[in-house]
């Protein structure tokens, strides 16, 4: 019953971090360089600026949900299988998010970076 | 890649161990939540050790923003993976937990992984290719 509750947490913090990961990853492309918009507007501004952009606050509300799935899953299952497991699939999950909606080129350089980190947190976890 | 933003990945990686092992250490001492109880999973953040989470995991969230303002996430994200290895040493050197051969090789893997995205480009041109390719070429230089 906990194991199903485990996987469970697990589905729903993959799904949910890489909606998230995907529109923060946009609204920060969004408001560009924020080094060199603090640089020349002031700390405020930037702050003013993320807040304004509209897709910032939805990425922040799929991080809420991925958050308390991750809180959940940690009090059913073992660190040592949810948070692995999540974070591995979640490496692959955004690979083919940032491909598809936030049009990266994923080279085989990033392929071959995102399985092998993935693999290994896999091997870790054994 | 200047150094600061090297630094600013650095903090990525060292911020979300700190925050993730927090949570950890809060949760187990809280025990099982049921789903008949989720005003318990409301509770959590008021208790010390997952409050000191959160706080680092702000942190961690703050710097995550600034690298996805002038990093892919395809970048960013294997690029801070050295995470997963650090909380490992930290088990190994501080809490005498014994790595297996299998943990060593998961390790090796994940360092690969970063050492394999982090030679290449910060930035894929997508929409404007001339820009961000200059971009790309100047940062190589100063790094």
């Amino acid at each position: 019953m906990s194991e199903l509750h485990a996987w469970a947490a697990i589905g729903l913090i993959i799904l949910a971090s890489t909606t998230g990961d995907v529109l923060l990853s946009y609204s920060m492309k969004r408001v560009g360089d924020v080094d060199e918009l603090r640089k020349r507007r002031g700390l405020l501004a930037v702050v003013g600026r993320v807040l304004r952009t509209p897709t910032f606050p939805l990425g922040l509300m799929a991080m809420g949900v991925a958050f308390y799935s991750l809180l959940f899953g940690l009090s059913w299952g073992n660190l040592s299988l949810v948070v692995p497991a999540s974070a591995s699939l979640t490496f692959v999950a955004n690979a083919v998010a940032a491909r598809i909606f936030l049009h990266e080129r994923v080279g085989r350089r990033r392929w071959i970076a995102a399985l092998l980190v993935a693999g290994g947190v896999v091997l870790m976890a054994l | 890649m200047t150094f600061r933003k090297y630094l600013v990945l650095a903090g990525i990686t060292v911020f979300s161990t700190a925050g993730d092992s927090l949570l950890a250490r809060g949760m187990k001492e809280l025990g099982n939540v049921s789903l008949h109880h989720l005003s318990g999973l409301l509770l959590a953040v008021v208790h010390p050790w997952v409050t000191a989470g959160i706080l680092f995991l702000l942190a961690f969230f703050a710097c995550y923003m600034s690298a996805l303002s002038w990093a892919d996430l395809t970048y960013v994200l294997p690029a801070t993976s050295l995470a997963y290895v650090l909380v490992a040493l930290v088990g190994h050197f501080r809490l005498h937990e014994v790595i297996s051969p299998t943990r060593w090789l998961g390790i090796a893997l994940i360092a690969a992984g970063v050492g394999f995205v982090a030679a290449g480009p910060s930035v894929t041109p997508s929409r404007q290719p001339r820009d961000a390719g200059r971009d790309t070429v100047s940062h190589e230089v100063e790094s």
